[in-house]
């Protein structure tokens, strides 16, 4: 097996593992960020560089001349890799300038956005990014699409991660979902606003980590740290039936999957990923259609645990020394514990 | 002096034809090959030749033909790359307009060589004539013999199909081409895998340019060591330069690697000097990617030694003072030159031509393009100078294909070595707007 270094800590993991997973698996504040990448959709990664490390030494098989910043969650380990995140100023440097290009064209409309206090854009730039931008260009601007009854699409705030193009290619069939358009002009569409009506099309939302495609259902409802994420779960012949009800007293205001401190669609029993079906997501409002299980256990260090959570953990500190105390830029301070990823 | 071996006929009234072309020897070297020589007799010649990628990067062709993976049972296919559309770069088409059969030879050469059965030409939609011209030196290749099934009683077997594309920039990189021949989005893949184990429809696929392919043939008539005897070093043989801008004589030149680069500018026998006796003042020497550098920069490298046409002379001092031969799209700028509106047509091009995959290339392209068009237009600072040059290192080497660092690297050279002229915009613009420039963007 593989043996590398990651800001210094050693680990050796399985042939084929990621340099993001084997991040990962150690766990931290060496994890480095990941905005497109979704372990659950295949081919995903790549394209938002946020993830992107310094690899110092490469491996004696591989020609490539080193140092060379590479995307972490596409570059798989090997043999000897020498890799460093936050212990290369340089490479958090690069990182910072990933966040600007993301943010030149974000609205910055976080106060009407329902993405707001759980998104990874939010969390990215207060993590990496720096205070304000040097762009003083108009910023590019789209009207927002409702994509059929129950999403809708705000351009303005799209990343263009593919992830939802993903989940319209491997989740649901007759992919009427795509990118048109090059460049700068690149936009998610349906091909001419066509609704997507398919069983599994919201799981657009949970995969999306921006603001971009939002549940028309919950649309102003309500801020997400106002509401009181419980797990529930109900027989559903089209999908595993385990969802997250995000609640407001006896109000079920929104469904969602489960999801894991990345973010992402956490896993079945039986090892696939428990994406729900829109019946569940849109149909069920109810609180007696489901069966409550307790409180939800969220483990992201996103705004959505800053109040009341007892649960949660926050990102544990690995390489403050190294990095000169370089104090993490998490705008509410969590306090410090243990970060398990085994342990959901 | 000369040493031609790819247009050593282009000159020949009918040479496009199959008929006028054998009789200049043409397809003699396929015939002898296919009859007389093992595929890999054929990669071992090129190998021995050393041979590198015309296409830009100068990757040796024979280590590339040697990492195609094998597998049994899976067809491998060779693709060519005359895609060409970077700015300054025409050599391709010169080639493919003037000697089609040339590259059909080369294709089927190198095709037998790595045991495919089906090739593709992929060509840039601008060129479509040229496409046409390529279509119907294929169909004479088929009634002779040359393609199709059992070529020429050898048993082996060789369809070869021209595929137009649409106009993107960025379907020359190699993977968007694939994408964009499997008719999807030209977007470029994310590597690994590399084309040469999963590459067109996931099978081992090889991606040589125009010129590289052509030369095959020749190395093949004369012999792996002999071709390597011409040029100089590691550059060997012989190079196609498409030579543009403020020259007397512009077009496409086929040059012995090596030859000194005072020599090319300005001897009659090639691009003959300076228009109207003017000074030059900078050249882009490889198309449009690659580091601009001022007159004594071109002409002398900072040791003091002349500079040649080769890629490890030209490459000389890094991007410090240094260059690269790319795919020989060869720029030369006169004094009356603004390098500022140059550099901002460049960087409008990149722009437009970003897929928009990833964010650095789709968003700092735009931008470095928006502040160039602010400080030729007197609006600029100081700073945004600084800005340029802080946006392009965020770019470089951060992107998914290199087109990011096509777009980054003629900013970065442009501020390196003409700072004063950017600072003069900003500083002093109306002494900038008397240079009568050659370039009129904006009325
Ligand atoms: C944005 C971009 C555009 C490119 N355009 C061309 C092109 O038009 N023609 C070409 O031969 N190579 C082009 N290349 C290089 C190809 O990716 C590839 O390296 C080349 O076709 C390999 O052939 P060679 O080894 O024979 O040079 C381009 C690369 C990039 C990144
Ligand atoms: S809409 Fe959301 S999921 Fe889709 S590409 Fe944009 S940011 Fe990614
Ligand atoms: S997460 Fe790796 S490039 Fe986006």
């Amino acid at each position: 097996m593989p043996k590398i270094t990651i800001d210094d800590i050693p680990i050796e993991v399985p042939e084929g593992t990621t340099i993001l997973q084997a991040a990962r698996m150690i766990g931290g504040d060496i994890v480095p960020p990941a905005m497109c990448y979704y372990s659950k959709l295949k081919t995903s990664g790549g394209y938002c560089r946020t993830c992107i490390v310094k690899v110092e030494q490469g491996s004696e098989k591989d020609p490539r001349p080193m140092p060379k910043p590479v995307a972490s969650c596409r570059t798989n380990v090997m043999d000897g890799m020498v890799v460093r995140n936050i212990t290369s100023q340089e490479n958090l440097e690069a990182r910072a300038g990933v966040v600007e290009f993301l943010l030149m064209n974000h609205p910055l409309d976080c106060p009407v956005c329902d993405q707001a206090g759980e998104c990874h854009l939010q969390d990215l730039s207060y993590e990496h990014g720096k205070e304000g931008t040097r762009n003083e260009f108009e910023r590019r601007e789209y009207e927002p699409m409702d994509f059929g009854d129950t999403i809708k699409l705000n351009m303005n705030r799209c990343i263009l991660c593919y992830r939802c193009v993903k989940v319209a290619d491997q989740l649901t069939d007759g992919r009427c979902h795509g990118v048109i358009n090059r460049g700068e002009h690149a936009e998610i569409s349906t091909y001419i606003e066509k609704a997507i009506d398919n069983d599994f099309s919201g799981n657009m939302i949970d995969v999306c980590p921006v603001g971009a495609l939002t549940d028309r259902t919950f649309r102003f409802k309500s801020r997400v740290w106002y509401t009181n994420p419980v797990d529930a779960h109900r027989d559903c012949d089209k999908c595993c039936g385990k969802v997250r009800l995000w609640n407001q007293g006896d109000e079920v205001l929104r469904v969602t999957a489960r999801k894991d401190q990345f973010g992402e669609v956490i896993d079945n029993e039986d090892g696939s990923t428990a994406w729900i079906c829109n019946d569940c997501r849109f149909e069920k409002k109810h609180l007696n259609d489901w069966v409550i299980e307790g409180p939800s256990d969220i483990s992201r260090h996103s705004v959505i645990s800053a109040n009341h959570y007892e649960s949660l953990r926050s990102i544990q500190k690995t390489t403050m020394k190294m990095m000169g105390a370089k104090p993490h830029g998490v705008k509410f301070e969590l306090g410090d514990g243990a970060l398990d990823p085994n342990n959901q | 002096m000369s040493k031609k071996l790819l247009l050593k006929n282009d000159h020949i009234p009918g040479i496009n034809t199959l008929a006028t072309y054998k009789e200049n020897g043409g397809y003699a070297v396929l015939t002898n090959a296919l009859k007389n020589l093992s595929p890999d007799a054929i990669v071992e010649e090129v190998k021995k030749s050393g041979l590198r990628g015309r296409g830009g990067a100068g990757f040796p062709t024979g280590m590339k033909w040697s990492f195609l993976a094998k597998p049994e049972g899976v067809p491998r296919y060779l693709v060519c790359n005359a895609d060409e559309s970077e700015p300054g770069t025409f050599k391709d088409r010169y080639l493919m307009e003037r000697i089609p059969h040339l590259l059909v030879e080369g294709m089927i050469l190198s095709s037998f060589a790595l045991g495919a059965n089906t090739s593709y030409i992929y060509i840039r939609g601008e060129y479509f004539y040229v496409a046409n011209i390529l279509e119907k030196a294929i169909d004479e290749a088929y009634q002779a013999g040359y393609l199709g099934k059992n070529i020429l009683g050898t048993g082996f077997n060789l369809d070869l199909y021209v595929q137009v594309g649409a106009g993107a920039y960025i379907c020359g990189e190699e993977t968007a081409l694939l994408e964009s021949l499997e008719g999807k989005r030209g977007n470029p893949r994310i590597k690994p895998p590399f084309p040469a184990v999963a590459g067109l429809y996931g099978c081992p696929t090889v991606v040589n340019n125009v010129e590289t392919i052509a030369a095959v043939v020749p190395i093949i008539e004369m012999g792996g060591e002999e071709y390597a005897k011409i040029g100089i070093g590691k550059s060997t043989g012989t190079k196609l330069i498409s030579a543009s801008g403020h020259i007397n004589k512009p077009g496409v030149y086929e040059i012995e690697l090596g030859l000194p680069v005072e020599e090319f500018i300005y001897s009659e026998e090639w691009c003959g000097g300076i228009r109207g006796g003017r000074k030059m003042k900078a050249v882009v020497a490889g198309g449009s990617s690659v580091p601009i550098l001022p007159t004594e920069l071109i002409l002398k490298t900072v040791n003091g030694e002349p500079r040649l046409m080769s890629y490890e002379s030209l490459g000389d001092g890094g991007f410090i003072s240094g260059t690269m031969l790319g795919s020989g799209g060869f720029i030369v700028m006169d004094e009356e030159t603004s390098i500022v509106k140059n550099l901002y047509t460049f960087s409008r091009f990149y722009h437009h031509e970003s897929c928009g995959q990833c964010s650095p290339c789709r968003e700092g392209i735009g931008w470095m393009e928006r502040i160039l068009e602010k400080i030729l237009d007197g609006r600029g600072t100081l700073a945004d100078i600084d800005l340029l040059w802080d946006i392009q290192s965020k770019i470089e080497g951060k992107t998914i294909c290199p087109l990011g660092e096509a777009a980054a690297w003629p900013v970065a050279a442009a501020i390196r070595h003409f700072r004063p002229e950017f600072e003069a915009y900003v500083t002093n613009p109306d002494s900038i707007k008397d240079i009568k420039h050659y370039y009129r963007l904006k009325n």
